[in-house]
């Protein structure tokens, strides 16, 4: 089974701090990781492999230090590794990332199956694997979190949903965005680590023209949807203090709770 | 493309400096520099009054949209049952179409669904589109990717919302990428842009650190998905609808997937960032055996239970269930800090809550300052309390 696995490098957000005077964000010393739904995604591909054979390529998008999410990629098991890496892909919307992606997939071809992470830690949007899905024409199931059955032509996964699961069949190829209850990921061999750095590695870095786009179809010029204003998040508080003895001041408070539809 | 500062020009107002929405200008030495982080999103040109901010990029021309009429709703059910989210987003429809001068409409996709759509006109909707067909009895992405693609180019809406679901996530992305529009991901706040009358979507970003407003200039129907439990719904339980009945056409070997069974469990508790309540000690809960109660009112209420970083220093709850700067951000619909005095570091992980209870001896406590309500007492009286108010409303409830 050859299997592609989408990765991305993220900033890591748990770490991320607000200046306690000004609110806004403190960017600097951020460290980049791989975003934790994709090691998943990457376990799940690999374990694929090994019981059924096949190959795992790792693909992702990014500058060049997204080059590191790859290296580990290939030390927890993946034979191959792709970059897309092209200033021109900066500043892209998930409708132009989706694209790339795509094309990359295209050019890559063969795959049975491509496994991705439900959403990425940066964004939380979960877009890409659906549009790259619906891009290559393939069905997808999201948020899965077993893989309960592999066959010739077919897959049987479950899906998580709000109050409980779904088990879907689906034909392959396939894509599948999976969640952090599917596995638990193994550490990156420290050997194959040390391999995937070599100059005779199975690593290539792709540009725009590698996978035949044009700069108007990609990145910030190739995107549908602009930020236009960021800001620290800030709630009005009503600043409302409730007076009286212990059951009077819980049964305002029980009150205001139901009349905001909370309880 | 590319951007740089002409410095003869620059006069170091400062006005690019904030329009950016990246960090990605500084003023250094009175000029403007614009920083690696700079994504070339060009907000900043408009601003500057000098004409100092240059690029080689093209202006791009926004198509003529005047044909793009109404807002879409997708009305979701489950087994034929319509979810809250649903009316919540035709709450929020009613306001845009107004603002628009346009009409709302909802999307019903399934199976012997007809009877949802009285409920939906109730709620807002001038119109319900509805589809019934085999292949729309349970939720696959690409029948009803197929569905809504079909009736978007019949119909040509203006905008389409989704909830922010397991299934609006699922089919959202797809829906965009089959007709060519933009999305926008789990929105907490949507309006219309008086002049450019287009929607303005908003939502958390970097782990909901900041709040981005995001337009989608070159693509219809404007599509975002909200999140549930944001929006209020408005009923007008005089409003007349119709009901207009589509038919698409699909065959069962392009869907792709089978939904072989669907199984309801009772919810798995644990996580903080996803808790919709959560009840939160500090210093003055006084020792582990104290956080017994806050446990017990929050499984009353469904949530969980969360501590400052005193409260994991002294071992009274353990460390992943610390809240603040060197904790985790949360975004509950309610926080209740109870014995928690508020510093800026516990309260920079909890702007993001809806709504703030704050429970203290000391009214000089800083948490007053950014609770929704607070009571001044001690938590050891009032916290039993809450748990006896809101036990003996629930058996109220039960005996009818």
């Amino acid at each position: 089974m050859n299997i592609i696995v989408m990765v991305k490098q993220v900033p890591d957000t748990t770490e991320i701090k607000l200046d306690p005077k000004t609110g806004n964000l403190i960017r600097e010393g951020i460290e980049s990781i791989m975003n934790p739904d994709d090691r998943h995604a990457l376990e799940a591909a690999v374990r694929l492999k090994e019981s059924m054979g096949g190959k795992v390529t790792a693909v992702s998008m990014g500058p060049t230090q997204a080059i590191d999410v790859i290296t580990e990629s290939m030390g927890m098991g993946a034979d191959k590794g792709v970059l897309l890496s092209d200033r021109a892909f900066a500043g892209a919307d998930t409708w132009a990332t989706s694209f790339t992606l795509g094309k990359a997939m295209e050019k890559i071809g063969e795959y049975d199956l491509i496994i991705c992470g439900r959403q990425a830690i940066d964004g939380d949007t979960a877009q890409i694997g659906p549009q790259v899905a619906d891009y290559l024409n393939i069905p997808h199931v999201s948020y899965v979190f077993e893989i309960e059955d592999v066959r010739e032509e077919t897959l049987v996964v479950k899906r998580r949903l709000e109050d409980g699961f779904e088990r879907i069949e689906t034909r392959l190829p396939a894509l599948l965005t999976v969640i952090g209850e599917l596995n638990t990921p193994r550490y990156p061999v420290v050997g194959r680590l040390i391999d995937a750095c070599r100059e005779m590695a199975p690593v290539e870095i792709w540009n725009a023209a590698d996978i035949g786009v044009k700069t108007d179809e990609i990145g910030l010029e190739g995107s549908l949807t602009h930020v236009i204003k960021t800001f620290a998040p800030k709630f009005k508080r009503q600043g409302e203090m409730l007076e009286g003895n212990a059951g009077e001041s819980i049964k305002a408070l029980v009150g205001k709770l139901r009349d905001n539809r909370i309880l | 493309m590319t951007i740089w500062i002409e410095a003869d020009l620059c006069n170091g107002c400062k006005r690019c400096v904030k329009a950016c929405p990246y960090e990605g200008v500084e003023i250094r030495d009175e000029k403007a520099h614009i920083l690696e982080r700079c994504t070339s999103c060009g907000a900043c040109i408009e601003t500057c009054k000098q004409k100092a901010i240059l690029t080689d990029a093209k202006p791009r021309e926004i198509p003529d949209f005047s044909d793009r009429k109404g807002v879409w709703v997708f009305a979701e059910q489950r087994g034929g049952v319509l979810q809250q989210i649903s009316l919540e987003l035709l709450g929020k429809a009613q306001e845009l179409a107004e603002a628009l001068g346009q009409d709302v409409s909802a999307v019903l996709l399934g199976k012997d669904v007809e009877s949802l759509a009285d409920t939906l006109t109730r709620h807002g909707a001038d119109h319900v589109y509805l589809v019934e067909d085999d292949c729309l009895e349970q939720y696959r992405p690409i029948s009803y990717t197929t569905a809504i693609e079909q009736l978007i180019r019949r119909h040509k809406p203006n905008i389409l919302l989704m909830g922010a679901t397991h299934i609006g996530r699922d089919l959202a992305p797809r829906v965009s990428r089959r007709v060519g529009v933009g999305l926008t991901a789990d929105c907490t706040e949507l309006s219309i842009d008086p002049e450019e009358k287009i929607l303005l979507q908003t939502r958390p970003a970097f782990g909901g650190n900041i709040m981005a407003t995001i337009a989608n200039r070159y693509s219809r129907p404007q599509m975002a998905t909200v999140r549930p439990g944001v929006m209020e719904r408005k009923e007008q339980p005089e409003n007349n609808g119709d009901v207009i009945r589509e038919s698409i056409s699909i065959s069962e070997d392009e869907i792709g997937t089978k939904v072989l069974e669907i199984v309801r469990e009772a919810k798995k508790t644990g996580d903080l960032g996803k808790a919709k309540i959560i009840v939160a000690g500090g210093r003055g809960v006084g020792d582990g055996e104290g956080f017994k109660i806050l446990e017990k009112l929050a499984d009353i209420l469904g949530g969980e239970v969360a501590g400052t970083r005193v409260a994991v220093e002294e071992d009274w709850i353990p460390a992943d269930r610390q809240v603040g700067q060197t904790g985790q951000s949360v975004r509950p619909e309610l926080y209740i800090a109870c014995g928690i005095s508020g510093a800026i570091q516990h309260r920079a992980g909890i702007v993001n809550a809806r709504y703030i209870v704050a429970i203290n001896r000391d009214p000089r406590a800083p948490i007053f300052q950014v609770a929704d309500w607070g009571i001044v007492g001690d938590l050891q009286e009032l916290v039993p309390e809450m748990i006896r108010q809101l036990e003996s409303a629930k058996r109220k409830l039960r005996e009818g």
